[in-house]
């Protein structure tokens, strides 16, 4: 939000350059997994030289919702910028901008990403789908419906990652247990506490999904 | 028409949350929007001696705001102590002392790290301990900022040839609200007027705010929420500071100005709960009676007043607990220290002594080899008691059914008779806490405010509802609909709830307190019933269908609209210079059992089971209360056992998530609900009283019981972490043994 002024995260003088890819899956939990996930055999998403000078905007292909936008983007962008600000889909929410919260989380080729630890230019050429792609036209989508009718949320702000996250787990495994809930869902913080309908949301989402 | 209240109808504002296209703060724009952010103190107090810009940088298309931009310098709260911006002086790290707003957010980060304030530190006072000291004075000569006591009967005097006496001391630590939307506000000027869309919980604080500073009339500035991503009280005073900032620095540049707070710095600067430390005194019979109870409540208020009074009041006035005592003597106070307000937090000031006391209670069962549930059945409040401010419980006490509701379910007799589960290198407890809390304003508070609703006849058989009561994720919009439609005998669909908006929605109070549904849902309903009537008068008269009489009246202005005001109970006294009489019109009541598992070699803390029956009068909306319940229970868990502020030198270093651990759900124990209705005869729907707050205050000691159950270490002091366990043990072990 421009004004954690003195993060001792930031690379003064590297724009460009980020260590953020490291940890942007979302893998629950433990950011420990996160990383151990993420080192191996993870493709090379960071780039040992900078490949632009800071605040050079790069052209990146971004595959949003089925549709394709090519945009123009400066190689810090964050993928949760570029959708809000640019392509305008605000249901992705910012919480933290450190992949803590969950908020903006999204499908990257169908697998639950923080967009705030992802870079635009990582996402170029992969599928992206956000909260607004699950819509089956100005109807909800199965996993939408599931968290409206079972009020799997209170103030809403984290629900859009909530339904992401969901998705993705249900897109991973399609009957999952309650444990297996449980843990695909802990990347996801709820402060109002609304889990336990959450993970109704979730069960009911799957038999949705079947077309039960 | 079937009625709705007491019906679980699906939430009204689902379909907008589960696709997106809900709109908060953050995701509005204005043409020419700036976005702003916010130059802090570094430190926890100082002489500030002025803001250096940094002459080599490129200052062209940025605005910078500093305390000599502010006509009016003071945020208008209970006293006028806390400045818009520092100026002169430095009270708190992270304290605002200049502004800047550019077009581009990476910019704007730049421009900010080349603003310097030019700082004199001076000696700063960081703890409740430091502050009684006073060896550094920071607040008058004692550090003290605000005062009460309350006595009933004898006082203190009352622990003298009481069989058996009982001291103990507890304390809790700060706590973060982490709502997952931080801080934010959108500001515009129209010529003089001030507009502000913003996260909030009270529309009209953040308008008396603005009319200070800027010298305005009530319609020159408009206040409207937007959909806000949660409050739990961080989103009641402080959402002032920030739409401050926005107009200052939109009036100076002549643009619309986004401020929003990224998450550090929405931790580092805003408001907490009040560490507090609470000594208490208790005589009772050796079979358990209670007779005296004497305590001494010190809460850290912070760098400046803000509402630390009230919520220091609602501290004192919950500090015996749920129990009769004949004899008490509750001495409060408030200290300033260098750090950053500390503020409204669901509960208000009561989580913290309903900790002390329900941590006391134990002490007491500990002392008398008593049972701690038989000890708390033997003296929870029945109606035709008084509280220590003398007030007679007349109805609606369900204290004792809640204690039977809960323990029952929970098995807890059982459990805890067959001692601690342990299995390998785990061992189970259960523990119980009983705990009230008293519903609305306290004392005078809503005679004072006189809170207004509006509810309007609209044509085609509509109504709509304009009240200031905001939705934070509570469920408002969704419970005064079923309330007003009932009332209007028209179905939930033909009644809408209109922005919340300074110049659209009357002022019906602040959104806290618990006094949403009990206090001003009273006024819906009171306003539609009257539509009602004016109705089924018109149609009456004009021998019309009560579809026809709903047209005429909605087509003429004079009729369509029933405005009302509060309407405090007859016969409620309080008095504000004895601290005596009617605290609240009514209390909610409540009764947690929690089970633990309790790791014996890295002492982490598992909830396993919760089960909470809670005396809500009536609930509107079953599901929707259940999950004000279950969701402030586990805000009371993870002020339990995880959620630790640690600061040195006045600076928090933990204020991220990764760090700062709130409950995932992997943390979320099993919940078993059991709404009580003991109706409270005033309140809407058929008796509901508040339940906001409630079950913010007996997580926390239901778990401390729990955990020494399970252990037997003996924990006063929040959170419970695996290190405090650890260390207890070896206090233990080494023979010095547990207080």
């Amino acid at each position: 939000m421009g004004s954690d002024k003195g993060d001792d995260d930031r690379l003064d003088g590297r724009e460009g350059v980020s260590r953020r890819g490291f940890l942007g899956s979302v893998v629950p939990a433990a950011v420990g997994v996160a990383v151990a996930a993420e080192a191996e055999g993870a493709p090379k998403a960071v780039p040992a030289e900078p490949v632009a000078k800071a605040g050079e905007p790069l052209k990146a292909t971004l595959r949003v919702n089925g549709r394709v936008h090519h945009v123009l983007v400066e190689p810090r962008a964050t993928l949760l910028s570029v959708l809000r600000e640019e392509l305008g889909l605000t249901g992705t929410k910012p919480g933290c901008e450190r992949g803590e919260c969950g908020a903006c989380t999204v499908l990257i080729d169908g697998v639950p990403r923080y967009s705030c630890l992802t870079l635009a230019l990582e996402a170029s050429g992969k599928e992206v789908t956000t909260v607004e792609g699950l819509m089956n036209g100005e109807e909800l989508g199965p996993t939408q419906r599931a968290f409206a009718e079972e009020d799997a949320f209170q103030c809403g702000y984290c629900t859009p990652g909530q339904v992401m996250a969901a998705e993705g787990l249900l897109r991973a495994n399609p009957s999952p247990a309650l444990d297996e809930i449980r843990l695909g869902m802990s990347g996801n913080l709820c402060r109002c506490g609304a889990y336990a309908h959450v993970f109704n949301a979730v069960a009911k989402a799957a038999e949705l999904r079947k077309g039960r | 028409m079937a009625p709705v209240v007491g019906q679980a109808v699906p939430r009204v504002d689902g379909p907008a949350k589960a696709s997106g296209s809900a709109r908060y703060v953050d995701d509005l724009t204005r043409p020419g929007m700036l976005f702003g952010a916010t130059l802090r103190s570094p430190v926890p107090r100082g002489r500030l001696l002025g803001v250096d810009r940094d002459p080599s940088f490129d200052w062209s298309g940025v605005t910078v705001v500093t305390a000599a931009d502010v006509p009016v310098n003071v945020v208008a709260t209970i006293e006028r102590d806390q400045p818009v911006l520092a100026a002169g002086e430095v009270r708190h790290v992270a304290e605002p002392i200049a502004l800047v707003a550019c077009e581009d957010r990476l910019r704007l980060e730049r421009a900010l790290a080349h603003l310097t304030p030019r700082i004199e530190p001076l000696p700063a006072v960081l703890t409740i301990g430091e502050a009684l000291e006073a060896r550094t004075a920071i607040h008058g000569a004692d550090n003290v900022m605000k005062r009460y006591a309350i006595t009933k009967g004898r006082g203190r005097d009352g622990l003298t040839g009481c069989e058996v006496v009982v001291t103990g001391r507890y304390e809790t630590g700060a706590q973060e609200h982490v709502y997952i939307e931080p801080q934010g506000m959108l500001a515009w000027w129209e010529g003089d007027d001030a507009h502000v869309v913003g996260s909030l919980q009270c529309p009209y604080y953040v308008q008396k705010g603005i009319k200070t500073v800027f010298g305005l009339a009530d319609d020159g500035v408009d206040v409207t929420q937007a959909t806000t991503g949660g409050g739990f009280g961080g989103k009641e005073e402080y959402p002032t500071v920030v739409a401050l900032h926005a107009l200052l620095l939109a009036r100076k540049s002549g643009r619309p100005v986004k401020l929003v707070y990224g998450r550090k710095e929405d931790v580092e600067a805003t408001t907490k709960r009040h560490p507090s430390v609470v000594e208490i005194t208790t005589g009772c019979d050796r079979d358990g009676t209670f007779r005296a109870f004497a305590a001494r409540v010190v809460f850290d208020g912070g760098a400046y007043v803000t509402l630390t009074p009230v919520v220091l009041s609602r501290g004192a006035l919950h500090a015996t607990g749920p129990y009769r005592w004949d004899d008490v003597s509750v001495e409060a106070l408030a200290v300033a220290t260098n750090t950053p307000p500390n503020g409204a937090f669901r509960g208000f000031g009561a989580p913290q002594t309903q900790w002390a006391v329900e941590r006391h209670v134990d002490r007491i069962a500990r002392t008398l080899d008593l049972d701690p549930l038989d000890l708390r059945l033997r003296n929870l409040l029945r109606s035709g008691d008084t509280t220590a401010t003398g007030q007679l419980l007349a109805e609606s006490v369900g204290a004792q059914r809640c204690a039977d509701e809960a323990t029952w379910a929970s098995g807890y007799r059982n459990r805890r008779g067959a001692g601690p589960v342990v299995a390998g290198r785990t061992a189970r407890g259960v523990g119980v806490a009983c705990f009230w809390h008293g519903a609305g304003f306290t004392g005078s508070g809503e005679r004072y405010l006189k809170g207004r609703v509006a509810v309007d006849l609209l044509p085609g058989g509509q109504a709509r509802i304009r009240t200031a009561s905001t939705d934070i994720g509570q469920g408002t919009e969704t419970v005064f609909r079923q309330i007003a439609a009932d009332a209007l005998g028209v179905p939930m669909a033909s009644v809408d709830f209109a922005i919340p908006s300074t110049r659209v929605v009357p002022d019906s109070g602040p959104t806290v307190a618990s006094r949403t549904v009990m206090v001003v849902g009273s006024i819906v309903e009171a306003a539609a019933r009257e539509l009602a009537e004016r109705v089924g008068r018109e149609a009456e008269r004009s021998g019309s269908t009560r579809a026809e009489a709903h047209e005429r009246l909605a087509g003429t202005p004079a009729l369509a609209t029933c405005e009302k005001q509060y309407e405090p109970p007859p016969g409620l006294a309080w008095d504000d210079a004895t601290y005596t009489g009617d605290a609240y019109p009514v209390f909610g009541w409540g009764c947690d059992v929690a089970e633990v598992e309790v790791d014996l070699d890295t002492f982490e803390t598992k909830v396993t089971g919760f089960w909470t029956a809670v005396d809500v009068g009536r609930a509107i909306h079953p599901v929707l209360c259940a999950g004000q319940v279950e969701g402030g229970t586990l805000q009371a868990i993870g002020w339990a056992l995880t959620e630790k502020l640690v600061t040195r030198g006045g600076k928090v270093l933990n204020p991220r998530m990764t760090d700062y651990i709130v409950p995932t759900s992997l943390d979320a124990p099993p919940f078993t609900t059991l709404l009580v209705e003991e109706p409270y005869s005033r309140g809407p729907g058929g008796g509901a009283k508040g339940v906001g707050e409630l079950p913010m205050d007996g997580g926390a000691p239901a778990i401390a019981a729990a955990v020494e159950h399970a252990t037997s270490l003996v924990l006063d002091r929040l959170p419970l972490l695996p290190e405090d366990l650890f260390e207890a043990s070896g206090a233990a072990r080494s023979g010095g043994g547990p207080a």
